[in-house]
């Protein structure tokens, strides 16, 4: 039985949904393999074996295809011996196993200059700096979001100054974070915060803004008074767009690491990066740059599945951390879960 | 209706003694909700347009009153204003003859949207209010219990609205606007999205709320049974602008059970109803919609 998978608003079915997640990830390193494995496909470049008697070929050497063909055939004409090689990919596209390799060995390999940090190090030292800037940057920003979304004299205030510095890229203050900061953790994590908060301050107020007027109205009617509205009403009713909000501004901080990492003295993984970059291991680059993925995704879905439980009216009943204890702590059910210990929906 | 069913009902205005005894009990009860020539302009398109117009009323304790009008005749406005949450261009309204604005606990509301907090559970819902006027937590905990129990939702007051069906979300509506024991409980067309069966469940659960509880009652609706149903009186806006037509005293003997639907009591007032409200009606089911025949002739269905 065939049923059709592009029904505009359907879902699929778990299974074929976990198929379609890993084929998300599956069919990206099947090019990448294809591309690394299969010698016809792509390979310009040709890799030196015997140089033969063309003077300055050398074994391991990685020259263009057709400027191995030529050499080659001006040294038979010449009466010598053709060099010989095979297709190679040029040095900035490593194969998967080697990356993968890298992911090993990136971590316990050596740094070569005295003063370098080992890769475990440098990733401390980026996660340290998004965490202090996306901090501070929330510490202000998300309150002054609400206020901004809750109150038009707030918004009218902050908003027009907030969408003109906004348009300013981030990168662009770093001469003077420097400047104000010094050039060790400071300024990247200046950098940070502007690059953050700004965007922060409009998305939680656009974010508040769209709270139910009508719950606002109820919560009058019983009598309360405006800051009670404001921490009763409208922030518990916005929380979890709030929240969804931070987890995307937080992606948004990871993508300022980097050119925050460059600002005064380099430093964490985008130093590793260029470090490793100049050596010419790309291998390890490309390990570096998917290792971030990994962080930002896992931190993504981590927040995702915390929100899940931090928020059970959202979506009670199908949290399975919460069903896990409920089945554990069957005496405790209530307290943890609820939805378990009422009677199903019945029409009143 | 027929004629000869008009010939053979009473008048609206006729009432039984017992009826009129008890209307004439009622009006000399204080009054609690009086709105005085209120009046509401809405500026538009740079004109203005006058959705209320000299609004007086004077409902008594413990009276049920209906408001029904066509629609666009200022009923949502004005519960709106009686609750404080619009305010009037004129007039003044007073709680136990004491003038008073802006919404307010005295004034309990239930409106149509249930509007309950959806990350609160029934219990903590019905607890917004009292611990809004200063209860502690304990007792308003105890309290909202009471009224949940009231409502017949106790085995669901740990649950969170979402898990409820309308008519359950509606009991708790009614619970938290009634917890703060309010002097008057607006309701603005509280059963309008509900299926016909729980709107009957819902009236019935109403009236025998309004017996054991002391509280008046404002109910909006566009309903006309719904209101004969419910009300001591009803006040029939009519509509740009929205003024009273008239105050009608429901000759239908309390208590009220759904067999009355049928009684000449009923049924007359229905037909008043009918008259103030739809009073084209007859012309308008006559009137020709200008469609041309889309199928086949010979494939009728009437």
């Amino acid at each position: 039985m065939s049923r059709p998978w592009f029904v505009i608003g359907k879902e699929l079915n778990p299974r074929v949904r976990l198929v379609f997640t890993l084929l998300s990830f599956l069919l990206p390193l099947v090019v990448w393999a294809l591309v690394s494995y299969v010698p016809f496909l792509w390979h310009p470049l040709v890799r030196v074996g015997s140089p033969g008697d063309v003077s300055w070929f050398k074994p391991g050497l990685l020259v263009d295809r057709a400027v191995f063909t030529e050499e080659n055939a001006k040294a038979v004409v010449a009466g010598g011996r053709a060099a010989d090689g095979i297709r190679a990919n040029p040095v900035f596209l490593p194969a998967p196993h080697e990356v993968a390799r890298a992911f090993y060995t990136a971590f316990n390999t050596k740094p070569l200059l005295r003063g370098d940090l080992w890769l475990h190090e440098s990733l401390a030292l980026s996660i340290k700096t998004i965490v202090w800037g996306f901090l501070l940057s929330s510490l202000i920003g998300v309150p002054l979001g609400i206020l901004c979304g809750a109150y038009a004299p707030v918004s009218r205030l902050a908003e027009p100054v907030i969408d003109f510095i906004r348009y300013m890229p981030a990168p662009a203050f770093g001469a003077l974070a420097v400047a104000v900061l010094g050039i060790y953790d400071a300024p990247k994590v200046a950098i940070i915060v502007v690059g953050t908060f700004f965007q922060q301050v409009l998305v939680i107020a656009n974010t508040v803004r769209r709270h139910d007027p009508a719950l606002v109205e109820a919560a009058q009617t019983l009598g309360a008074r405006p800051w009670q509205l404001l921490r009763r009403v409208i922030v518990p009713s916005c929380i979890v767009d709030i929240y969804n909000d931070q987890r995307i501004l937080l992606g948004w901080a990871w993508t300022y690491l980097i050119v925050a990492e460059v600002v005064g003295v380099s430093s964490g993984i985008t130093f590793f990066i260029n470090q490793q970059a100049k050596y010419r291991n790309f291998d390890n680059v490309y390990a570096a740059i998917i290792i971030i993925g990994v962080i930002g995704l896992t931190t993504d879905q981590a927040l995702a599945f915390f929100g899940r439980q931090l928020f059970a009216w959202k979506n009670p009943g199908s949290s399975r951390l919460r069903s896990f204890f409920a089945r554990h702590l069957a005496n405790r059910v209530i307290a943890l879960a609820p939805e378990t210990a009422v009677p199903p929906v019945a029409k009143s | 209706m027929s004629t000869s069913l008009d010939s053979i009902l009473p008048d609206y205005r006729d009432q039984a003694p017992a009826v009129a005894e008890r209307f004439k009990r009622l009006k000399e009860r204080p009054v609690v909700l009086e709105v005085d020539h209120l009046g509401r302009q809405f500026a538009c398109n740079g004109g203005t347009v006058t959705a209320l117009r000299d609004i007086c009323l004077k409902i008594h304790r413990r009276e049920l009153v209906c408001v029904i009008g066509p629609s666009g005749c200022g009923k949502s406005t004005l519960i709106r204003i009686i609750a404080g949450l619009d305010a009037p261009t004129t007039g003044r309204m007073l709680v136990d003859g004491k003038e008073t604005s802006g919404p307010c606990p005295e004034r309990g509301m239930v409106f149509q949207g249930y509007t309950l907090f959806p990350w609160l559970t029934v219990r903590r819902n019905v607890m917004f209010g009292l611990e809004m006027g200063g209860m502690d937590r304990s007792q308003a905990e105890s309290e909202a219990l009471q009224w949940i129990d009231l409502v017949g939702l106790g085995r669901f007051k740990d649950s969170y609205p979402a898990q409820l069906s309308g008519g359950m979300k509606q009991r708790v509506a009614i619970a938290r606007a009634l917890a703060p024991n309010p002097r008057v409980l607006l309701m603005d067309e509280p059963f309008g999205a509900l299926d016909a069966q729980t709107r009957a469940q819902m009236q019935a659960h109403l009236l025998e709320i309004w017996r054991n509880v002391e509280v008046t009652i404002l109910f909006i609706t566009h309903d006309l049974d719904e209101a004969i149903f419910l009300a001591d009186r009803i006040v029939v806006l009519k509509a740009n602008p929205g003024e009273v037509q008239e105050i009608i005293e429901v000759p239908v003997p309390r208590p009220r059970n759904p067999a009355q639907f049928n009684s000449p009591e009923f049924l007359a007032t229905r037909r008043r109803l009918d008259e103030l409200i739809h009073p084209r009606t007859a012309h308008a089911l006559t009137e020709k919609l200008p469609i041309f025949r889309m199928t086949q002739a010979g494939d009728d269905v009437e």
